[in-house]
């Protein structure tokens, strides 16, 4: 029953922010501070991130493939196949869902009880909107673009790692990528980042917005969003692999 | 004028507010005072639009606030500012920025002329040279007036205070006492404030209503509560608790 509970006061919760839009200019001004707050914000960690499980997945693929039959461009076709479908959107995002969600449900629970969020009500603005729309399209903004950053850090990780560890040299690295590259890989990979960006942005503000209490409580508003946001997203992950491939 | 008419709220099981009938004049302080767990906070959130009684009306000039419509109780809103316990002004935004925040939504003002009301609001409540100091930055005095400058910023027709006094000093609070009563004088604006300090009541307040147990227990002008002390109990025990 809480389950049902929490998924209904969820979509009531998305229905009542697109319920009366506020003054356009404000929330083109608060959209892209949210977007510099998610997509500048989190590009440190992104970058590393991605450059390091592009170079783990490389060496990692090179230490299974022990055939002398399997060419060693077969290692490029690996490690960029996987980033692109799966490493750089679903990583990326579980990472994101850290950062970016636990610091949306920290900022709105904490607007919720020290009474800004009914100072906000009580001058007639819908909160819901005010405080989520800019988040969620910052983040479906920007989250995609991140993983886009990620797709070629992954790849670039995996090409400086090969060449480093003598695994195989870059041209044959490339090589491999290249000949089984397919478009629509790409595209699994911006439909998973959309959809993860909504569910990050949307779950936290969401789990900040019904805090009550104090300070204790705000922190397991955080913790709870990105708990959530997290098994979302692999959930999700799942359903799109299966619906696209 | 705000008219209450038979207004009730419950939680659950428990009815926090019984059968709430009052009015509430323009231009002179209004004053919602009684113990905590009396009801006076959850009438104020009701009057505000916080929470929806479950039963009876709430009348701003005529207009019923609790059966509108969105749209028209939205309308409503924008006539009406608070102040809170804790001032709840957003701590990402400078004290000037705090108050410009209600006209930069609503007002069709130009930026030069927002800052000039921004700045007559902040002079009004005897603030300068802070606009540029964030929430944090000042002191709990300065908080409350900087949250009167933004619920006046609007030309507010409605002013509701909730505690306004609590974690102030004596000779702050009574700064704060005065300052609303002379805004609600100047202006005109119907204000409610809510509280437990007696010397706020005995200070400013022309028309009291006490709250005993979620119902009005008495009602009446500050110069008629030590008369009314006598043959009332609760108000007696609530005055003598208070050291008066």
């Amino acid at each position: 029953m809480n389950l049902f509970y929490e998924l209904g006061r969820y979509l009531l919760f998305i229905r009542s922010m697109f319920f009366k839009p506020e003054r356009a200019r404000v929330f083109v001004e608060r959209t892209i501070h949210e977007m510099n707050n998610i997509g500048v914000g989190s590009l440190g960690i992104v970058t590393v991130i991605s450059f390091f499980v592009g170079a783990v997945t490389t060496v990692q693929t090179a230490y299974q493939l022990v055939s002398p039959l399997i060419p060693l461009k077969i290692i490029g076709t690996i490690v960029s196949d996987s980033s692109l479908l799966e490493l750089a959107p679903t990583i990326t995002c579980l990472v994101l869902a850290g950062k970016v969600g636990a610091n949306i449900a920290s900022e709105v629970g904490n607007m919720r009880v020290t009474e800004q969020i009914d100072a906000l009500e009580v001058m007639g603005i819908n909160s819901a909107g005010f405080l989520g729309v800019p988040k969620i399209l910052g983040g479906l903004i920007m989250i995609p673009c991140l993983i886009i950053i990620a797709n070629f850090l992954m790849i670039s990780g995996g090409i400086i790692a090969a060449k480093m560890t003598g695994i195989l040299p870059p041209n044959e690295f490339v090589q491999g990528a290249r000949e089984s590259f397919k478009f629509f890989t790409l595209n699994v990979s911006m439909v998973k980042s959309v959809v993860f960006a909504f569910l990050i942005t949307s779950v936290s503000t969401y789990e900040g917005y019904f805090t009550s209490g104090g300070a204790l409580e705000v922190g397991e508003a955080g913790t709870r969003a990105v708990t959530r946001a997290c098994v979302l997203i692999l959930f999700f992950d799942f359903v799109i692999a299966k619906l696209m491939l | 004028m705000i008219e209450l008419i038979g207004v009730n709220k419950r939680f659950g099981d428990k009815l926090v507010l019984n059968n709430i009938n009052s009015k509430f004049e323009p231009g002179i302080p209004n004053l919602i005072i009684g113990a905590s767990g009396g009801g006076k906070s959850v009438l104020l959130k009701c009057m505000v639009g916080l929470f929806k009684p479950e039963e009876g009306e709430i009348h701003y000039n005529g207009r019923d606030f609790v059966h509108l419509p969105y749209e028209q109780v939205r309308d409503i809103r924008r006539e009406i500012g608070m102040l809170f316990q804790g001032t709840a002004l957003f701590d990402s935004l400078t004290v000037e920025e705090n108050v410009e925040f209600p006209l930069r939504m609503f007002s069709p003002l130009s930026p030069a002329e927002r800052k000039d009301r921004v700045n007559f609001c902040l002079e009004r409540v005897n603030l300068e040279n802070a606009n540029s100091k964030f929430p944090a930055e000042i002191s709990g005095g300065m908080k409350k007036r900087v949250g009167i400058a933004r619920a006046i910023a609007l030309n507010t027709k409605y002013l509701f205070c909730d505690e306004p006094n609590s974690g102030l000093d004596p000779i702050t609070s009574r700064l704060i006492d005065e300052l609303l009563h002379d805004i609600t004088k100047e202006f005109n604006i119907t204000t409610v404030i809510n509280s437990h300090d007696m010397k706020t009541v005995y200070d400013i307040g022309e028309h009291i209503v006490f709250m005993y147990k979620g119902s009005v227990h008495w009602e009446g002008h500050r110069h008629e509560l030590d008369e009314a002390r006598h043959t009332n109990k609760a108000l007696d025990d609530f005055i003598r608790a208070s050291q008066f």
